[in-house]
């Protein structure tokens, strides 16, 4: 759709211009995930154990810090008024906001996450399901954040708001995904986490740019 | 005055919260705001024009009107029982104190906000029939310029017209607003007066019949205002409409003026009281 990838392209191109934004999220990544070999000391198999966990917690924290500019630009300089006015439906405006967020954030942060699995000593045979879980719970994350981010829009200190939005949301992905994770070392079967995280990103996708919309709009009334 | 309760006992999530929007005059008749608020200015549903007498056009018109049209704020009325018609290739003006709601009925016309009571109708159907092929034919110039300063001026036209199903220039609409020779620089060069322009080239990217401007004259030099004025014409020549709020004479020919101040409740009491005693500038009570 032509609307769509004309969306999506501004997005991807405002981001690549003003690259430190993106950089951002995954520098935090890498920063918060490298705290934890000195806080719980360098003992290579208790980091193992907590590896999946820790994984999940940082990249859920990193992502939180996109999306209080998801909207707020277009919001700030007009842009979201017209957006809303659009011929363009506006749960496909929102769709291609999402889809521009995870190309730039989730995507990224799929990318480093074996990085960073490396550094917290993951199991070797955990890497195949990282990548899997990261790719479904990052997707689940823009798309709830994208919620939030909208929600949260035009409020004083919004950034406050919507972590205490989204985190609550997020946290089955969580559990699913470093459990999904633990299975998989551990030896067990793991489809039932992948299939339970794939039916909450159909839903996300269903449900999210749909609320998004009624949230924006009531947020440039 | 009665305690205002636009919105009555309703929860803070309305019902129509998670509908898509519609612009019937059903859904947007908050309560019964009217008859509980102004017993005595229960009005007809019949079309009336009150601005424009002797011009009577008949109710199958093409154009856009607006009917009993009433705005809320922070439940404060702004303005209500407002009428308008506009017919092709015609012009309104709209005029009135600082606060008196122009930029509110801009954004009502736009379908950015939902009027708390009256209908819109575009070309005879209701706006709320078919919003996005009403959005399809409007162009909507706001106070803030939606110019992206990461973007260069070309993208920021060519975007905006690539989401419009309509045909038009980037590159004419660049040229006719003298920004060509920096069509390829970031718009975040830009000056305050050529960022304003760069917005108004926006309505020539693409073509709409309807355009919805508000304050356009703004921060633009003599020669960029003449540029305006000059798009304005061509715009009506072709059939299109403005409507254009401002605080400085245009100078449009043959363009109605409606006076947004006349329609407030209480004169120079409700919107703008901040602006020490402008809003009773220029209009009398009802």
């Amino acid at each position: 759709m032509t609307a769509l990838r004309v969306l999506v392209t501004r997005d991807i191109r405002i981001a690549l211009r003003q690259l430190s934004d993106s950089l951002m999220v995954i520098v935090f990544f890498v920063i918060a995930a490298a705290l934890f070999p000195f806080g719980v000391g360098p003992d290579p198999d208790l980091l193992a154990r907590i590896a999946p966990g820790i994984l999940w917690v940082t990249a859920l924290l990193a992502a939180m810090l996109s999306f209080d500019r998801l909207f707020e630009n277009d919001y700030a300089d007009g842009t979201l008024e017209l957006l809303v006015v659009s011929p363009v439906p506006l749960w496909i405006v929102v769709l291609a906001k999402v889809i521009a967020h995870w190309l730039t954030t989730g995507f990224p942060l799929l990318l480093a996450s074996p990085v960073i699995g490396i550094m917290v000593n993951l199991e070797p045979n955990g890497y195949g399901i990282l990548l899997g879980t990261m790719a479904l719970g990052t997707a689940i994350i823009s798309l709830i954040g994208a919620l939030g981010a909208a929600l949260s829009l035009g409020s004083r200190r919004s950034g406050v708001l919507l972590s205490l939005l989204v985190i609550p949301l997020v946290i089955p992905v969580l559990i699913f995904g470093a459990g999904a994770i633990q299975g998989a070392i551990g030896g067990f079967a793991i489809s039932g986490q992948l299939m339970l995280m794939g039916g909450i990103l159909l839903i996300c996708l269903v449900l999210c740019p749909w609320a998004c919309a009624a949230a924006l709009r009531s947020a440039v009334e | 005055m009665p305690q205002l309760h636009p919105r009555g006992p309703t929860v803070l999530v309305s019902s129509d919260f998670f509908q898509p929007y519609t612009f019937s005059p059903e859904r947007h008749y908050i309560g019964n705001a009217g008859s509980l608020l102004w017993p005595s200015v229960e009005k007809p549903l019949a079309f009336s024009l009150h601005r424009v007498p002797g011009r009577d056009i008949p109710a199958t018109m093409d154009g856009f009107r607006g009917q009993d049209l009433a705005c809320i704020r922070s439940e404060r009325i702004v303005f209500e029982g407002l009428d308008f018609a506009v017919a092709p290739g015609a012009a309104l003006v709209l005029t009135g104190a600082n606060g008196s709601g122009k930029t509110s009925l801009l954004r009502i016309m736009a379908g950015i906000a939902r009027p708390a009571a009256g209908a819109l109708l575009w070309q005879g159907r209701p706006v709320g029939d078919d919003p996005e092929a009403f959005f399809g034919d409007i162009h909507y110039l706001g106070h803030r310029d939606a110019i992206k300063a990461a973007l260069t001026l070309r993208e920021n036209l060519a975007f905006h017209a690539a989401l419009r199903t309509t045909t038009g220039s980037v590159d004419a609409a660049l040229d006719r607003f003298g920004l060509a020779a920096l069509a390829d620089m970031p718009a975040r060069l830009l000056s305050a007066g050529q960022t304003r322009r760069l917005a108004l080239a926006r309505l020539l990217a693409s073509s709409a019949p309807l355009w919805l401007l508000d304050e356009p004259t703004i921060a633009l030099d003599r020669a960029s205002v003449e540029a305006v004025m000059d798009a304005i014409i061509a715009h009506r020549a072709s059939g299109g409409i403005v409507i254009a709020s401002t605080n400085v004479p245009l100078g449009m020919d043959g363009a109605v003026a409606l006076d947004v101040s006349a329609f407030s409740p209480v004169q120079g009491a409700l919107w703008g009281v901040e602006e020490s005693g402008s809003g009773s500038a220029g209009s009398e009570p009802r």
